[in-house]
């Protein structure tokens, strides 16, 4: 198993027919993800990448039965795009797009609340690198081939970071059962809490790795849950111990504006909860290898 | 985007915020001239820059005359106003602000806010104005009042006039105090900003309730829809380097140390500045080049880093996931011949074709250092840093 994406997952491409995004749907199909569509408004009937585009995300669900969806929309336009794949009934959707305005996507999640918890569609990202299921399913913008599939759960806030860490743990002959980018913004549709309740459940995932940054309260959120409910070994790096306090890094939710959303006051409150803290980036695998290894003892 | 106070708060009276009378001035003489027009006995210059705590680094004078206003305004321009928020470099005055004075009978604080945790606009208020906010919380804590806004359909009055009651603001000026609750919450919500902040909103002792300061900041990110606000922008308040950066897509921002990083991804690049700390070493700056890690980004990247004179070391950390690192090592090679870098160089290349990149490096004739892992390429480039830079990894490449 995996979580929220597998080889049964039916992914259609908003705004497919963007050069980056062909580029993408591309990789995602010789990924072996079953891509069933595109939605661009206005060129509903034609062909990319050997998938029917058409005009709504409705139309693309009633003739392909999708199920997940991925947003590749220009900024001014991804909050409506959102909202139209929760309103056409898909179950999951991966939002690459980089530079949404904070309150467009305050908006998205209050739209997103008029759908009962198990009718309401998993948002992931914005400003993220996708989620992949190695060896089943890619939906986003990874390089498929630095992830072995196997039972490390990944939650990351960045993209190459991410990588960094798949890396590392390929080179240990460790695999992942998915990989999930929650993304860099401030307002974003899952959380590290979010994602965990997930990975604990999935039987597949066996140890979870969280990879944060400074800024928010998402790290923190995660570290109160993982003390009461989770039960699985959870491994965490957050990076930026070196950011200046008040200044946006990059990410425009990489900003340390109150207490415990720095780096060291983040590693503080997880390893407070039971997390295994990785001291610096380049020892994530290890550190995750040598937690599996006490867990399997 | 920050903007001035004088901007905020013309924005803000146009959504039935009240602010005293007050006038922009360009000179001492502009000043002098703007006080009389405005009338009245007794006057605050106030210097206009992008940081908080200007009162206390004397950039908010009170004045009694024009003479005063001229003198006060003399000493003003031209210098940089160092407060705790500016860095020590401070930022630079080029304009005043002429405001009539109010007698003030009461002082509170007011703030809007993104609240990452309820994902809502958050009202921050306490009866405690006047103080910084981080002093407020530290010291007062029991003064704040919050209260989140439902997304859907706004501030509405009934959370008005409960932060006025909790503020204890008199019942005869609830009415004010909601008009100004709810025309900063539609400032906020209608130009997309990110935070507002009134310190002090100060009640006078003629029943007037006014914003003496006003603090905007603008999601960048919006700023497309808002063309009027993207106008407010001043560069002169901006890291020179910062926002050159930003003009050409690249995320920058300096630092104290110095070694220069050049990396794709916000996340990574962040890692990185942490490894060079843990090798012992000081990053000279964060910067994301972002996810296609093209020759012409890398050389801008370059140039950039290197317009720093306290970089003695850069380090260049790609991770190549789509993009592949022989194109990505053909990318820093055409770079380096391209941009006079007289510093040692570290290249590290993870991720797709990276023994094919090392190749190009290796190929190249460059003098750089190349490393496999991101512990050894922090590890190299404090080395070379540290080790008075041997005339052999040194590159001169020609402009």
């Amino acid at each position: 198993m995996s979580i929220l994406l597998d080889r049964e997952s039916r992914v259609i491409v908003q705004g497919i027919t963007g050069k980056i995004a062909r580029f993408h749907t591309k990789d995602m199909i010789e990924y072996g993800t079953n891509v069933v569509g595109g939605v661009v408004p206005g060129k509903g009937g034609e062909t990319v990448e050997g998938v029917p585009v058409f005009n709504t995300v409705k139309e693309a669900v009633e003739a392909t039965g999708a199920n997940a969806s991925l947003v590749f929309v220009p900024p001014p336009f991804a909050a409506d795009s959102i909202m139209e794949a929760a309103d056409a009934g898909i179950n999951y959707c991966v939002c690459i797009t980089d530079g949404i305005p904070a309150q467009d996507m305050i908006r998205v999640k209050r739209y997103m609340y008029r759908y009962p918890k198990d009718k309401r569609m998993i948002l992931t990202g914005p400003n993220c690198a996708g989620t992949i299921s190695p060896g089943k399913a890619l939906l986003g913008i990874m390089p498929g081939h630095i992830y072995l599939p196997g039972t490390v759960g990944i939650i990351g806030r960045s993209g190459t970071l991410g990588y960094e860490a798949a890396a590392q743990l390929k080179e240990l002959g460790l695999g992942v059962s998915t990989s999930v980018g929650i993304g860099g913004d401030p307002i974003n549709g899952s959380s590290f809490k979010d994602i965990l309740e997930w990975f604990e459940k999935d039987p597949e995932t066996e140890v979870i790795a969280m990879i944060g940054e400074i800024g928010g309260p998402q790290e923190a959120e995660a570290a109160d849950y993982i003390k009461n409910h989770v039960t699985k070994p959870v491994v965490a790096y957050v990076a930026g111990l070196t950011a200046p306090k008040g200044r946006t890094m990059g990410h425009a939710g990489a900003i340390i504006s109150a207490f415990g959303e720095s780096a060291s006051e983040k590693v503080e409150i997880l390893s407070a909860a039971g997390v295994t803290v990785a001291e610096n980036p380049a020892v994530i695998g290890e550190t995750i290898a040598s937690v599996m290894k006490k867990n399997a003892a | 985007m920050d903007i001035h106070e004088y901007q905020a708060k013309e924005v803000l009276s146009n959504f039935g915020v009240t602010v005293p009378p007050g006038a922009l001035a360009y000179s001492p003489e502009q000043a002098a001239y703007r006080a009389r027009e405005l009338g009245g006995d007794r006057w605050i210059v106030k210097a206009q820059v992008h940081a908080g705590g200007r009162g206390k680094a004397g950039g908010v004078k009170l004045c009694n005359s024009e003479a005063e206003i001229y003198e006060a305004t003399e000493n003003l321009f031209g210098k940089k106003l160092v407060t705790h928020q500016t860095g020590p470099e401070g930022k630079g005055i080029y304009r005043v602000y002429v405001e009539g004075a109010v007698p003030i009978a009461r002082e509170i604080y007011l703030g809007f806010v993104l609240d990452r945790s309820s994902q809502r606009v958050m009202i921050v208020a306490s009866s405690e104005g006047g103080m910084e906010i981080e002093e407020i919380s530290a010291e007062r804590p029991e003064s704040i009042v919050r209260s989140t806004v439902e997304p859907a359909v706004g501030l509405q009055d009934f959370q008005a006039r409960e932060i006025a009651f909790a503020l204890g603001i008199e019942p005869a000026m609830t009415q004010q105090m909601v008009r100004t609750l709810k025309g900063c919450y539609q400032a906020f919500s209608e130009l997309d900003a990110t935070m507002v902040e009134i310190n002090p909103l100060v009640v006078t002792s003629d029943n007037r309730v006014i914003a003496l300061d006003a603090k905007m900041t603008f999601d960048d990110n919006a700023l497309f829809r808002h063309p009027q606000i993207a106008e407010l922008r001043d560069k002169s308040q901006e890291d020179p380097r910062e926002s050159r950066a930003a003009d050409r897509g690249l995320s920058y921002v300096g630092l104290e140390g110095n070694i220069g990083c050049i990396v794709n991804g916000a996340g990574l690049a962040m890692a990185t500045m942490d490894t060079i700390k843990l090798a012992g070493g000081e990053p000279a700056n964060f910067l994301d080049i972002g996810g296609g890690a093209t020759p012409e980004r890398v050389a801008k990247a370059f140039r950039l880093v290197m317009s720093d004179s306290n970089v003695q070391a850069v380090l260049v950390n790609i991770f190549a996931g789509i993009n592949r690192c022989d194109w990505v090592a053909e990318g820093v090679v055409q770079a380096l011949k391209e941009v006079q870098v007289d510093v040692p160089v570290v290249v590290r290349l993870a991720g797709t074709n990276v023994e094919e990149g090392q190749k190009i490096l290796a190929q190249s004739g460059l003098p750089l250092i190349r490393a496999t892992s991101l512990m050894e390429a922090a590890e190299r480039a404090v080395g070379a840093w540290k080790n008075d830079l041997d005339q052999n990894t040194r590159v001169r490449a020609v402009k």
